[in-house]
């Protein structure tokens, strides 16, 4: 076989994988790529019945409701509008009246959010990071987040010395 | 005073880099083999005052010396010793630092044990190396000085965050970022080379035990980071395709990639240029996970917008490395030789294969995590890229990848016979699929996937088996003969068959735990019993104890089976009251390879208790399988064509030749 057939042959192969690639990642990102929303915008938006999005927001103090077999409900808020959740199952542990959440499933029929997982993979400071970047953009940050939400980026050592000394 | 002085030291090791990085190339241009020869001792300098640095920080950790702040941020003097230690890179600062202590060490080891190679090419790394840590420093001393002083010291620090107070993290960051910064060094030849305008075979050989060491940590790392998410953050989950955990994993694809191109390189003299862009690119992928998790912008687009000095630093030294490595590349890779002919079905052409599967896999993996960033910053939209997505993708790729890989050990250098080598197979495609039918008759025809890929598992760890047997003559002549065989064949096909069998042992944990993973959650009361997977667990009772610096709710467990007691577990609740934060300290019970997983979730108003209990079949041949990967890594740098300083055999003179 000469270098030229060779190389023929290798770039064909890559060729072939390359695309076999970029097909297997067009039909994923067809089928799972969830967006993300707040209630403000899912009200705005009209989103459909049994399409899968993440809602995120606060979860607002006294609507969390307890029922059988693990069944929760609660609403997620974000200043702007609600929208009430149910979901069933464990929350996590740093889940709070007051803090921020995200959830993940689609809405039904009633308009309640069906979750089938809420999450807690906050930073540090118990704000999930596309909360934190929804509700600046509303400008309905709280300074007691906005202290610490921008995470270590943001602490200076003058930034703690003051901290300390409130 | 321990601060000003590792302060002092890690300013005296930027000066130290500072001379390496410029001093070394002039005396490789001059010919002056004084000038070259300077590179060694600053690295060897520069290893002892980081080194210094840290030592500081740590101690300034174990004295809770809170006039600091990155202590007073990151610790209290009621931690225990151990978390207090490894506080020291639970936090950004320090973490960068330990980046650079790493980096320094592996400079140092060059300088140490690079006596046998090349003056002016072992002067040219050690320069790359220092560009590499100049940067680095400045980007420590300029954004994350870990030594900074409050001017009134509090009394107390506000402690480590709880879910990194635990072994893991005494484990894991160190062995990641040995397998990160380590291809800093195969980064550094490659420059280097390409810098030289000369590569030979001689030169993969000096490259590939540092790959291999980098990809032993690498390997051993991401594992241990899996096995800690399993078990700390109690959701039984081992691998959620976070950004962070694809930011590990990217450059391991690239570098397994990059020691089997090596390979090439070494024995054959072919797919030079190949592997010096694989160099660049591993080591670009470690860079990109660093800025990933260390410029905040995963955390938030809009705070990496706000705050942008530490991330805009970071992002420049990317730019300039990646940049200014490709480019060197694309300008100087045409003046490298081209190297030895091989037919597509040869030893080559299955490396070849291989090297193709990985870096797309590796690709796979870069557009889901990126993707989502730039869709952001460009439309401001905002989505998430999950599982599903890594699942559909990266999965399938491994499946060819898999069912080549017993194929590739099998086949001659430059010509190889598929025929034969499929012979030669038979037996492990046999075994495979027995495995497969026992499995499907076993099972009921509940899955069809997973016995499928369970058979791809027992081919790939049948073939490795087989190409040992092949090798020693096992089966077809005397023991005694076999055995000499075996003491006899080379170390490094040894490690290549237990490396390869690793992926099979792992594939199969992945499998049996996603498939017959059995869950179960309830609120439960005490002398309440819950039945998961054949296994009766009955709550005694709930208790309150005090640990160190948190309280914790214990719940205790006895566990039967068919009415035997097995075991008692104890999975708990803790609260840490410093930062008003809580953990979940999951229990586990070990059967076989098989785990009970206990964790608790918050007290109902009743005194009940909700509770996740899973029974995980084979898990942890999750990570059993990358510990024999690193195993034949280890036993492959142990074998002697690798030994830095031995002196070679005659033999091995092969392997430079030109192949034509």
């Amino acid at each position: 076989m000469t270098r030229k057939q060779r190389r023929l042959t290798i770039i064909g192969g890559s060729l072939a994988v390359l695309a076999l690639a970029a097909g297997l990642v067009l039909n994923a990102m067809r089928d799972s790529i969830v967006f993300f929303s707040t209630p403000t915008m899912v009200a705005e938006k009209h989103v459909l019945p049994g399409r899968r999005f993440r809602l995120g927001g606060l979860v607002q103090p006294g609507t969390l409701k307890r029922g059988d077999n693990l069944a929760v409900t609660f609403e997620v808020a974000d200043g702007g509008a609600k929208l009430p959740v149910a979901y069933t199952g464990l929350l996590p542990d740093l889940f709070r009246e007051g803090q921020g959440v995200v959830a993940e499933g689609a809405l039904d029929a009633t308009g309640v959010f069906r979750a089938d997982t809420v999450l807690a993979k906050h930073d540090e400071t118990y704000m999930p990071k596309d909360v934190a970047d929804a509700l600046k953009k509303q400008g309905h940050w709280k300074d007691d987040y906005g202290a610490g939400a921008n995470g270590s980026a943001s602490r200076t050592a003058q930034g703690v010395v003051q901290g300390v000394k409130q | 005073m321990i601060a000003e002085t590792g302060h002092y030291a890690l300013v005296l090791a930027l000066a130290l880099a500072l001379i390496q990085s410029t001093v070394p190339i002039l005396g490789a241009r001059l010919r002056d083999g004084a000038l070259m020869n300077v590179a060694r001792s600053t690295a060897l300098a520069q290893l002892l005052f980081v080194a210094l640095s840290f030592a500081a920080l740590v101690m300034l950790h174990v004295t809770s010396d809170f006039s600091v702040v990155n202590v007073f941020e990151n610790s209290h003097s009621l931690k225990p010793l151990i978390y207090k230690i490894t506080g020291v890179w639970g936090n950004h600062e320090g973490s960068m630092l330990l980046w650079v202590s790493i980096l320094a060490l592996f400079g140092g080891l060059v300088a140490g044990f690079g006596n046998n190679l090349p003056i002016s090419l072992r002067a040219h790394v050690l320069a790359v190396q220092a560009w590499i840590a100049s940067a680095f420093y400045l980007f420590i001393l300029i954004t994350s000085n870990p030594f900074l002083r409050i001017a009134d010291p509090p009394i107390e620090g506000r402690d480590l965050n709880p879910v990194l107070q635990d072994i893991g993290l005494a484990v894991h960051p160190p062995m990641l970022y040995l397998g990160y910064v380590g291809f800093s060094i195969s980064f550094s030849f490659a420059i280097a080379a390409l810098i030289e305008g000369r590569i030979d075979a001689a030169w993969a050989r000096w490259v590939r035990p540092w790959t291999l060491v980098a990809w032993i940590f690498l390997t051993l790392g991401i594992a241990m980071g899996s096995y800690w998410a399993y078990y700390e953050l109690g959701w039984g989950g081992w691998w959620f395709w976070d950004p962070v955990e694809n930011a590990s994993l990217m450059p391991w694809p690239a570098g397994t990639a990059l020691l089997h191109s090596a390979l090439v390189m070494e024995k054959r003299n072919a797919l030079k240029v190949w592997t010096i862009l694989l160099s660049i690119l591993t080591f670009s992928l470690s860079l990109l996970g660093t800025f990933l998790v260390r410029s905040g912008v995963l955390t938030s687009v809009h705070a990496f917008a706000t705050d942008p000095t530490r991330g805009v630093f970071i992002l420049l030294i990317l730019c300039i490395f990646i940049g200014g490595g490709l480019t060197l590349y694309a300008w100087r890779a045409s003046a490298l030789k081209q190297g030895g002919l091989f037919a597509p079905i040869s030893r080559e052409g299955a490396l070849v294969l291989n090297n193709l599967f990985l870096t797309t896999a590796c690709a796979t993996v870069f557009i889901g995590t990126l993707y989502p960033l730039a869709l952001e910053v460009v439309t401001g939209d905002k989505i998430s890229v999950g599982a599903p997505f890594f699942n559909l993708t990266f999965a399938p790729l491994f499946v060819p990848l898999m069912i080549a890989v017993p194929f590739g050990p099998m086949l001659a250098w430059k010509r190889g016979d598929l025929v034969a080598a499929a012979q030669r197979l038979l037996a492990a495609g046999v075994a495979a699929l027995v495995a497969i039918a026992m499995l499907w008759a076993w099972t009921g025809g509940g899955s069809t996937l997973a016995p499928l890929a369970i058979g791809l598992a027992v081919f790939v760890i049948a073939g490795a088996l087989s190409d040992l047997a092949e090798r020693t003559g096992a089966f077809r002549t005397p023991f005694a003969i076999a055995a000499r065989r075996a003491r006899g064949l080379p170390r490094s096909t040894w490690g290549s068959a237990f490396a390869h069998a690793g992926v099979g042992v792992a594939l199969i944990g992945i499998v049996c735990e996603t498939t017959w993973n059995s869950e179960h959650i309830a609120t439960m009361r005490p002398d309440d019993v819950a039945k998961v997977a054949g296994y009766d667990l009955k709550l005694d009772g709930l208790t309150q104890a005090q640990g160190p610096n948190f309280r914790e709710m214990v719940a205790q467990f006895t566990v039967t089976l068919d009415g035997r007691r097995l075991a008692v577990m104890t999975p708990s609740k803790r609260n840490f009251t410093t930062r008003g934060s809580s953990t979940t300290e999951a229990a586990l019970l070990t059967r076989g390879a098989s785990q009970l997983y206990i964790s608790l979730g918050e007290l109902t108003g009743d005194g009940a208790i909700a509770v996740r209990i899973y029974h995980k079949p084979l898990v942890l041949l999750i990570w059993l399988g990358p510990i024999l990967m690193a195993f034949g890594g280890l036993l492959s740098l142990s074998d002697r064509r690798l030994r830095v300083g031995a002196p070679k055999p005659a033999k091995a003179m092969r392997g430079l030749q030109a192949a034509e």
